[in-house]
């Protein structure tokens, strides 16, 4: 009867009024999932559209400065460029034999929305995106890009106006549309079957990686390290891995401005999470005494999410993987000397595990072989980068741009 | 399952309306929007117009199930510091000064987890709370909650069940079995606060609902006028009333809430003596 708990979290804790549909959901997935048929479709799209299989880069340069062999997946060259390519393609895949034409999902800073909206131009289906109205105000960018391929964003104004707001309210939305939506949900949280289904899309990253992994070095990695905000990238690659024990897996939480500071997300790290059920699942969640939820920061906005997978913390809860928490700080050093070592600009999110891997390399044994998960890019983030980085010259050319626009519209 | 006090007292309340269709009005209110001095107001103004029940939501930040006027009124009663603790109080001294009035609790599944579900429906049954409405704790999940409200609640505390018309005949059927007090159902595909259309859908859906449960249904979502009322009579036995009020009182306040409970009431006495 209770399906889709993982240890004691997950199940799905939904209204009464989605019961029916999560059930043809489910069904429609395991019928796919069982049906070799469909994988293999998934496979030819996702090498003919996103570039895959995905390169596992070997870090020269750094691997040097570490004395440590260092391997870096590279999800940043997806479509899109994230691993959120992965997990909407299949669940476009999915709409087309369920008969769906519109589909709906929430953002928070855009990379998800973008990346839905991306496959919903590909497969003629019309696409509504749920974005807080905070994130509409900071994430111009990416609001642009969904609109012009074709989606209708939608800012949200209830609640705190983030990512959390953008899922009730497309939840809202499903309730009252369900015959011809989908919810492409954007991570491996919310009712079941969502964080079983989209960490199976993603596992594609861990698929890709052991194989590359074996052929490069003719072993398994010692660890790998990959960033936890709902946890789908984390979920990707873990999955080449979980089966054995002796590979060192770590998910890598937002630090935000310190864990004393109460200014994070770290929501297994910080051991202040308490287990509780919102937006449909059992997880552990930043609450207070009531239940309420609190607040996070972060300054990777992907990451600044107040609950997490119900299949990490189940891996958590028993001991399989290991979480840590990077501070903004930290990430942005991390972020700077990726960059300036191997020429690649990874997204903020992203940098929480390369800034782990560094802090970590230093007391790894020297025969340690490492893989991190570079689950974005970051030159898309410009805007956001360049603010974080605080650069003067990215200041000037804005205050300058702005100016010509008021002339302009004068 | 025998009726529980609750099925029993609305059944006396709808006999004592002189009509083949009488119904009764169950209204919801949000606690600590905007305060609970506020709400302390428009629940007298309801029960002094008419209202047979009243369903007291404890906020939560993810009101997943609500429409954006009711998901609002959570978040800004939560930024003016509402605590649970108070909001129980508060529900406890409402109990006792209505005492005519069933009083139920509609909140989410985390509220109770946070305080313990066991102790949180003790203290619910300890308040005089006749009933729960946990819109994200399904059925399948719910034994252990039903559980504690039969121990604690000794017959007088009702896990509320939900019906929709999305859910097939079997999924109803399972429900029904586990009503007790009465069945809300949810009257169209989608959330509160939107117009409702009562048409012959409405109908074919309530008749599915009567087929497996004999517990009174209320019929929730939409009810905004007098006709709205009316269009429910021999369907359903009560008609919930959420949004329209919140709309009232954010244009009125606490007397404009009166006076719409006393024209949707005063419909009904009309009818009744027709």
């Amino acid at each position: 009867m209770q399906t889709g708990y993982f240890g004691e979290f997950g199940g799905a804790f939904i209204p009464e009024i989605l019961h029916e549909t999560f059930r043809r959901l489910t069904e429609a997935y395991e019928t796919a999932r069982a049906d070799p048929a469909f994988w293999n479709e998934y496979l030819r799209l996702m090498e003919n559209y996103s570039g895959r299989p995905t390169p596992l880069t070997f870090a020269e340069n750094l691997s040097r400065r570490f004395d440590r062999r260092i391997y870096i997946k590279r999800e940043d060259l997806n479509q899109t460029g994230a691993h959120k390519a992965n997990n909407v393609m299949g669940q476009g895949l999915l709409m087309r034999r369920m008969g769906k034409t519109r589909a709906i999902a929430e953002t928070g800073a855009g990379q998800h929305g973008m990346a839905c909206a991306t496959m919903a131009a590909r497969m003629g289906f019309e696409c509504t995106i749920y974005m807080g109205a905070e994130d509409v105000e900071r994430q111009r960018s990416n609001v642009f890009w969904m609109e012009r391929l074709g989606a209708t964003v939608v800012p949200v104004t209830s609640g705190s106006r983030t990512l959390k707001d953008a899922v009730n309210e497309a939840m809202r939305d499903w309730v009252g549309s369900m015959d011809n939506t989908h919810y492409v949900l954007g991570t491996a949280c919310g009712a079941h079957p969502f964080p079983a289904m989209v960490s199976w899309f993603q596992s594609i990253i861990g698929h890709e990686a052991r194989q590359q992994i074996l052929a490069a070095e003719g072993r398994l990695p010692t660890h790998v390290y990959a960033c936890v905000g709902g946890g789908s990238n984390a979920m990707g690659i873990f999955q080449g891995f979980l089966d054995d024990p002796r590979v060192h897996l770590v998910g890598v939480e937002a630090g935000g401005k310190g864990l004393a500071s109460g200014r994070h997300a770290a929501r297994l790290a910080s051991g202040t999470g308490v287990v509780g059920v919102a937006q449909g699942y059992k997880t552990f969640f930043l609450q207070n005494d009531d239940g309420q939820m609190l607040d996070t920061h972060s300054v990777a906005a992907g990451l600044d999410y107040v609950g997490v997978s119900p299949i990490l913390a189940h891996l958590h809860a028993s001991g399989r993987i290991r979480c840590e928490a990077a501070s903004d700080r930290e990430v942005l050093d991390a972020l700077q000397l990726l960059m300036r070592q191997e020429g690649l600009i990874p997204a903020l999110e992203s940098s929480h595990a390369v800034a782990q891997a560094f802090k970590e390399l230093p007391t790894l044994p020297p025969e340690a072989v490492v893989i991190i998960n570079l689950s974005g890019r970051g030159d898309k983030d410009i805007f956001t980068i360049a603010d974080a980085l605080e650069d003067p010259g990215w200041r000037r050319y804005i205050r300058k741009k702005a100016a010509e626009y008021s002339v302009s519209e004068a | 399952m025998s009726p529980t006090s609750l099925e029993i007292h609305i059944r006396a309340r709808l006999a004592e309306q002189a009509t083949d269709h009488p119904i009764l009005l169950m209204s919801h209110l949000v606690l600590g929007h905007p305060s609970l001095e506020e709400n302390r107001r428009v629940i007298a103004a309801m029960a002094d117009n008419g209202v047979d029940l009243m369903e007291l939501q404890i906020p939560f930040s993810e009101p997943i199930a609500d429409g954006p006027v009711i998901a609002q009124a959570n978040q800004s009663a939560l930024d003016h510091g509402f605590r649970v603790e108070e909001g129980l109080a508060f529900i406890g001294e409402t109990v006792r000064r209505h005492p005519q009035i069933p009083f139920l609790i509609m909140t989410y599944f985390n509220i109770l987890l946070a305080r313990g579900v066991e102790r949180f429906i003790r203290t619910a049954a300890e308040l005089g709370v006749r009933g729960l409405i946990i819109p994200d704790l399904p059925p399948q999940e719910a034994a252990a909650a039903m559980a504690a409200c039969r121990e604690f609640g000794k017959g007088n505390l009702d896990w509320i069940q939900l019906l929709t018309p999305t859910s097939t005949d079997e999924r109803l059927g399972y429900i029904g079995e586990r009503a007790a007090g009465f069945c809300y159902c949810v009257a169209r595909k989608g959330v509160t606060g939107k117009r409702t259309d009562f048409d012959a859908s409405l109908r074919h859906f309530i008749t599915r609902c009567r087929a497996v449960t004999s517990t009174p249904l209320a019929v929730g979502f939409g009810v905004k006028r007098p006709e709205d009322v009316d269009a429910l009579r021999g369907v359903a036995d009560i008609a919930v009333v959420g949004t329209a009020a919140m709309e009232h009182h954010a244009a009125g306040g606490a007397a404009a809430v009166g006076t719409f409970f006393g024209e949707l009431s005063r419909g009904r006495r009309t009818a009744a003596t027709v």
